[in-house]
């Protein structure tokens, strides 16, 4: 079968879908930090350490949810601790997130090894993991239930989440607040609700999001953890996040191109590509993403200004 | 007492706090998840001072973490937040290592054209997020982020279809030229001449940070672009050399690291020099002369873990933990600020009284 006989098929757009399901849900983490004005970087190290801390939690409580608490009782503590340090400490969130990274990567597998005894993946442990979901009727409808059935829980939940984020900024007063801290921190100060706070129940947030985008890699997309198993996708979900130009939507949009070409990279490998090429699509795919945006967003800038120009000329 | 005195006392105090913080955590950690913490805590604190190997592995380990480090403090005293030093050391290795096999030169030029490659192998590198934000505003942390990813694979494909050892079961580049390694300068370690490399870059680095017009220039763009702007700096253009200066040094510390202790190219993944680089650029408060002590520091905790991780049961990921937890502590700038102010304030007023 050729490549592009590959991609169109229902197969490659199943496989889409869930490499897409952890984007999202670390992207959607970085639309609500973003719209509060934190760019949390430590959504890679988030991600990591609930990923495992899911896998240990249900493997020692023997259950699904116990797995899933543990994972998101993680990821909410580290956002904690990323919000403290940044906002009541004020150290500049690049370093804040990046020493989370740093400190998941060592945390990671020191705990793995306490565990497993071993420090390259949980294997050893029995760890549950998120069941499929078959649509009724549709699941039945040839191609289309092919695609769009038999996903894992995590997936649909993802989709539903855009909505849901959708709603919650948009339509609720949580939601103004959040946005409003990000425009204009001093308006909304000035109001007397606190930057800080509003902020902070951001960053938890995007926490919760991104802990069960962590969760759904070692609980869903594999059956185990492995180390360093998020392989930038946290980075890569800010890259989707800045190009979606912080909408739910545009997200989603970005984060599922995004996703597309790692799709792609996972087809590549039947090529007789050097599979290091293949390797660096996903990487290379959110370079030229970016750049493209950014230079999108530029140029309009420039129009915008020139229209102002004209405008300012004509009044004189 | 006036304010800068104020001010020194309060980095050290905080550095000594760090530290202290730092060291009781390890043992904090030891103590819950070993069977054996005494064994354990002494090897990891005083392991690293039993044998002239040990200690010379402290220096070791300290040569690449000063060149990574060096950059970050170029590209944080410029203001950006470029994670490219990672990558352009990565690189750097891969330079050295192409000219030391393929390329025959006598000794003493060999190495140095093979550190001259690794610069500017790694400058390239780093000029990528840096022209690409200079030109279109896309952020650098991200994209520098995600070049290392792309660089590691560019790197292990170099090695894998080119310089692939052939008769070598896991990943192996051939090995180097004799004349291109760097030759050793303690007997009974590995210290390399890399280390002199790297101390004097150190020296030439805070000279032309504090000293010079472009490192004043660098300095001001990066507390204040817009103002740099105002007085007639080309913001963008002292970020970008700044950046591809940075690139230079990382990558030239990736080619002495290779040189000095590799006669083949053996590594799956990007090391994380970069990474570690940051934790101890922030230790030495961005100055380059403070660079040498903090990476000893840095490198003294990864030795003492290595050799903990050997002889009991706790394993050297430990480190790791607390380098991001040293990171966070030295990145809070508010910490210890409370205790400035009351200082501030106290000088202030009894000033007035005298």
């Amino acid at each position: 079968m050729s490549v592009l006989e590959q991609i169109f098929s229902a197969e490659f757009v199943a496989m889409w879908l869930r490499v897409a399901t952890p984007l999202l849900f670390a992207s959607l983490g970085a639309v609500i930090c973003e719209k509060s004005g934190v760019v949390n970087l430590g959504l890679e190290g988030i991600m990591l350490c609930s990923a495992l801390a899911g896998v240990v939690g249900s493997a020692y409580t023997e259950s699904l949810l116990g797995g899933f608490l543990c994972g998101i009782a993680t990821g909410l503590i580290l956002s904690a601790v990323f919000a403290y340090f940044h906002l009541v400490m004020k150290a500049n969130s690049v370093l804040c997130g990046t020493a989370i990274n740093t400190f998941a990567s060592g945390f990671t597998i020191f705990i793995l090894e306490i565990c497993t005894g071993e420090k390259g993946n949980s294997s050893s442990l029995r760890s549950f993991s998120f069941g499929t979901l078959d649509i009724p009727l549709i699941k039945d409808i040839p191609v289309i239930g092919e695609i769009l059935s038999g996903h894992n829980v995590l997936t649909y939940v993802a989709f539903v989440m855009v909505a849901v984020i959708w709603y919650m900024l948009y339509k609720t007063p949580l939601g103004l607040r959040i946005r409003a801290v990000g425009e204009n921190e001093n308006a909304i100060n000035s109001v007397g609700i606190s930057v800080n706070k509003t902020r902070f129940i951001a960053i938890l947030l995007c926490g919760v999001l991104t802990s069960i985008g962590g969760m759904y890699l070692s609980m869903g997309y594999l059956n185990m953890f492995v180390r360093d198993m998020v392989a930038g996708r946290g980075f890569i979900s800010l890259a989707a996040n800045a190009m979606g130009q912080c909408s739910p939507i545009g997200t989603m949009c970005s984060a599922l191109i995004f996703a597309f070409f790692d799709g792609i990279s996972n087809i590549l490998q039947l090529l007789r590509i050097p599979s290091e090429f293949v390797q660096m699509v996903p990487y290379a795919a959110t370079i030229a993403g970016l750049v493209i945006y950014s230079i999108q967003k530029t140029e309009s800038e420039k129009r915008k200004r020139r229209m102002l120009g004209k405008k300012v000329a004509n009044n004189a | 007492m006036n304010t800068k005195s104020i001010n020194r006392l309060i980095d050290s105090a905080k550095l000594l706090l760090v530290v202290v913080i730092a060291c009781l955590l390890v043992s904090l950690i030891i103590l819950s998840v070993s069977e054996e913490p005494g064994v354990a805590i002494s090897s990891f604190f005083l392991g690293p001072f039993t044998s002239l190997r040990r200690i010379g592995n402290i220096f070791e380990g300290a040569v690449p973490l000063i060149f990574t480090a060096l950059a970050v403090t170029l590209i944080f005293r410029a203001g950006q937040f470029s994670m490219i030093s990672e990558g352009s050391f990565f690189i750097g290795i891969t330079g050295a290592m192409m000219v030391g096999i393929a390329l025959p030169l006598p000794p003493v030029v060999h190495p140095a054209v093979a550190l001259l490659t690794a610069g500017i192998f790694g400058a390239i590198a780093a000029a990528i997020p840096a022209l690409l934000k200079l030109k279109w505003q896309a952020s650098e942390v991200v994209t520098s982020i995600m070049l290392n990813y792309i660089i590691q694979f560019f790197a292990l494909y170099l090695v894998n279809y080119h310089f692939r050892e052939p008769e070598a079961s896991s990943l192996a580049s051939l090995k180097i030229a004799e004349s291109a390694e760097l030759p050793c300068i303690i007997p009974g370690t590995k210290v390399h001449l890399g280390l002199i490399i790297a101390l004097v870059c150190c020296a030439v680095l805070w000279f032309y940070i504090f000293k010079t017009r472009q490192g004043f220039r660098i300095r001001l763009v990066g507390d204040n672009a817009r103002f740099s702007s105002y007085v007639g700096i080309k913001s963008a253009l002292v970020m970008v050399g700044a950046q591809i200066l940075a690139g230079f040094v990382a990558g030239l510390g990736g080619g002495v690291e290779f040189l000095g202790m590799y006669t083949r190219f053996k590594w799956t993944s990007s090391p994380g020099y970069g990474w570690t680089g940051i934790a101890v650029a922030l230790l030495a408060r961005r100055n380059p002369i403070l660079v040498p002590f903090a990476a000893l520091f840095i490198a003294y905790l990864e030795v003492g873990s290595g050799i903990m991780a050997r002889s009991s049961d706790v394993s050297a990921e430990v480190v790791d933990i607390i380098q991001g937890v040293i990171m966070l502590m030295i990145a809070a700038d508010a910490l210890l600020q409370g205790w400035k102010q009351r200082l501030i304030v106290h000088s202030a007023t009894e000033g007035g009284k005298a």
